[in-house]
């Protein structure tokens, strides 16, 4: 099943929640919607599971080719599952029960529901658990057992809010992984809520970036990574929080907001004069000289995030406050100094209306 | 200030137990040396919050002494232990002003109203809270409360040691960077000890000087940021820090060569492997690379997780799960490729200790 979203728009009082949006999720995907706290995620889904009405627009199924208006249907007249970030489960049954309760519902015979509730709890991981009560498991197994009973359903539309938000970062690593294999095996069409931009890329064939009520982009997860239209959907989509740098084009030279000049070689070169942000993510920023001459700025360092295998390096410079990854681990003091490096081979441009005017070529990821 | 000693610590919440099952917390010993910064790293039930609760006073360990600086204090209560803590969710006073606030843990214990002022200024200074000194606590967000609970915990310049229980889990997630390089600094500018409890393993790298890591009860390691990094001492701290974890692969280790899978690899040490004990080569997917078919060992590929800045490979040594990175320059990636391991990079585990080896 596909579903159609046809210019939905969602009003509450006197604030629109969801702006005039067009979607279309092809069946067997999984949609993400990536977007900060309050950017209207969870007022999407809403409209999408029926939970609430659209104030204007229309909401279509498609089955076979054929579309199917549901606008105004209600929820439980919909073949819709949702999972939230906390987790709900029944306390008083226990895992199998939990998971076999929408098709107790049903009313399947009793040894149907025992394959069913077997083979999604070996899908899930949770075979040894059965018997336990879901307070005596620790929160990735509880949330485990709300998906399983989400997924078991076998409704053809899944929305699942923040699934992962509450769980320790292990176990999120782990069912990250785990996840899309399942949607495959599930067959139905999922829609995914995060504000976290590595979910999105690791997850989704497809992301939605959301802001303010707005979908600022739909397509291929790696293609919105990679060529944001617009500098909101590239902020949206970077974790460290996008670096920034405001530049004037003028003649052959940059001008810095340090006041210095700089040649304006590569991509800078062939930019109209006038005002322009460069945008660079973490892995963008050097800490090293590189092999190429670019933009070299000194400064000092903030603080050094150690996150396990790699660092993000937060510094203060001419430039302004940025983040740099680097691999492994550095313990750099706040205070020393470092220099930061860009290749402006390698950031995108942005107009002064916030417009790509250039994205780094990438090579295609095999 | 003080030093803070664990003297063969072991707690069991059974009466009378002598087995080593019944144990929340396993036999240590370990020195926290005065003004150090430590984390106190595990997955929940590893037996951390048991260790804090036993250093605060909080539970009188079964066996083993704590000694503060020198003078055992196991059955001596939180308050007679001169600590400052901080927990998971704020501890304020609404009605208080944020000024009354800092100056509450001071005036309480009879300090003078000038140095309580000069106190309560310059914690309020390394905290960007001299502009809301006035405000009362009451209507402020949770980040801000936050903030003023580890004002409080800082701002008695006599004590022990802080600890800190989980302290930036209400913080928004765009802000805990920022309240993250605060502790830094805080912790430079105020020379005490600082013991700070997580389950996260970027809080636990960011904030201290040594990582004592928890599994299961027990102390796995104790140790900087990069050598839990380059050389985990256990299994258990390979696979928890660092995103995805180490590969951990079964292997048969003699002299300096290690048969995997049927291959055969060149260990940069020489071991002598102890009998009788389940022995593993341990290599961080930062270390294994993914190459050409015909180079290194063969493997099949799972799949290429796209990560933006980078790749990596889920790949099938036999029947072995491992993780690689995939090198840019890499393009043509067909079902079967070659896995090049750092020979200086890859640890040999017995029963999922590290064995050190000799060059």
């Amino acid at each position: 099943m596909g579903l159609v979203l046809d210019n939905v728009r969602r009003d509450v009082g006197a604030l629109t929640h969801i702006h005039e949006t067009t979607l279309r999720l092809l069946p067997g995907t999984m949609t993400v919607l990536l977007g900060a706290t309050l950017a209207g995620k969870t007022s999407l889904m809403r409209l999408m599971a029926g939970l609430d009405r659209p104030t204007a627009g229309r909401i279509l199924v498609e089955e076979n080719g054929r579309e199917r208006d549901v606008t105004g249907l209600p929820v439980r007249e919909r073949s819709v599952a949702m999972v939230y970030q906390q987790f709900i489960n029944y306390p008083n049954f226990n895992v199998f029960e939990n998971i076999a309760s929408p098709l107790r519902v049903k009313g399947l015979p009793k040894a149907e529901i025992d394959g069913k509730v077997r083979a999604m709890a070996r899908l899930m991981q949770l075979e040894p658990f059965l018997e336990r009560m879901p307070l005596n498991l620790s929160g990735g197994q509880q949330q485990r057992t709300a998906m399983a009973r989400a997924l078991i359903k076998g409704a053809d539309l899944v929305l699942l809010d923040e699934p992962l938000a509450n769980l320790d970062y292990k176990l999120r690593e782990e069912l990250r992984e785990e996840l899309p294999r399942i949607v495959r095996m599930s067959n139905a069409t999922v829609v995914y809520a995060t504000t976290e931009p590595q979910e999105a890329l690791l997850l989704g064939s497809h992301t939605a970036t959301l802001w303010q009520g707005r979908v600022t982009q739909y397509g291929p997860s790696a293609e919105v990574y990679r060529r944001p239209q617009d500098l909101i959907t590239a902020q949206i989509f970077s974790d460290p929080p996008l670096n920034l740098l405001p530049v004037t084009k003028a003649g052959a030279d940059i001008l810095l907001p340090d006041g210095t000049r700089a040649p304006a070689t590569g991509v800078l070169a062939g930019l109209a004069d006038g005002d322009y942000q460069l945008g660079f993510r973490a892995h963008q920023l050097g800490l090293r000289a590189p092999a190429r001459p670019g933009l070299r700025f000194e400064g000092q360092v903030i603080v050094s995030e150690i996150a396990g295998s790699e660092s993000f390096v937060h510094l203060e410079c001419s430039g302004g406050r940025w983040v740099a990854l680097a691999p492994g681990v550095h313990r750099l003091e706040p205070g020393t100094a470092i220099s930061a490096h860009i290749d402006p081979a390698s950031v995108f441009v942005f107009d002064p209306a916030g417009k790509l005017a250039h994205a780094p070529a990438f090579l295609s990821a095999a | 200030m003080a030093r803070i000693e664990l003297s063969d610590l072991a707690h069991s919440y059974k009466k009378g137990a002598s087995a080593l099952a019944d144990f929340a917390l396993k036999p240590m010993t370990l020195t926290w040396r005065q003004g150090g910064a430590y984390a106190l790293l595990g997955p929940s039930g590893c037996g951390k919050t048991t260790l804090l609760n036993i250093i605060s006073g909080l539970l009188v360990p079964s066996h083993g002494r704590v000694l503060f600086d020198g003078r055992d204090v196991a059955h001596l209560p939180t308050e007679k232990r001169n600590i400052a803590q901080v927990f998971q969710f704020p501890v304020v006073y609404d009605t208080m002003t944020v000024y009354e606030n800092l100056a509450f843990p001071l005036r309480n214990r009879g300090m003078a109203a000038g140095a309580v002022d000069d106190r309560v200024r310059e914690i309020a200074s390394l905290l960007d809270l001299t502009g809301e000194l006035q405000r009362k606590a009451r209507g402020l967000t949770a980040d801000a409360k936050q903030k003023i609970s580890l004002g409080r915990g800082l701002v008695r310049p006599d004590v022990a040691a802080i600890l800190f229980d989980e302290p930036l889990t209400v913080i928004d997630p765009q802000l805990k960077w920022e309240l993250r390089s605060k502790l830094k600094a805080l912790h430079k500018a105020l020379d005490v000890t600082m013991i700070y409890v997580t389950h996260d393993q970027t809080e636990a790298l960011t904030f201290a000087d040594t990582v004592v890591v928890m599994h299961d009860g027990r102390v796995v390691q104790v140790g900087r940021p990069d050598e839990l990094f380059e050389k985990p001492a256990h299994t258990f701290v390979g696979y928890f820090i660092g995103s995805p974890g180490m590969n951990v692969i079964p292997a048969s280790v003699a002299g300096s060569q290690a048969h995997v899978a049927g291959a055969t690899i060149a260990l940069h040490r020489h071991y002598e492997v102890p009998p009788g004990k389940r022995i593993e080569i341990g290599v961080r997917p930062e270390f294994a690379r993914l190459a050409p078919s015909g180079e290194g060992f063969p493997v099949k590929i799972e799949r290429i997780d796209d990560l933006g800045r980078s790749r990596l490979a889920r790949l099938r040594l036999r029947e072995h799960a491992v993780a690689a990175s995939v090198p840019d320059e890499l393009r043509e990636i067909g079902e079967t490729a070659g896995l090049i391991l750092e020979p200086e990079h890859i640890h040999v585990y017995a029963d999922g200790e590290r064995l050190e080896g000799r060059s």
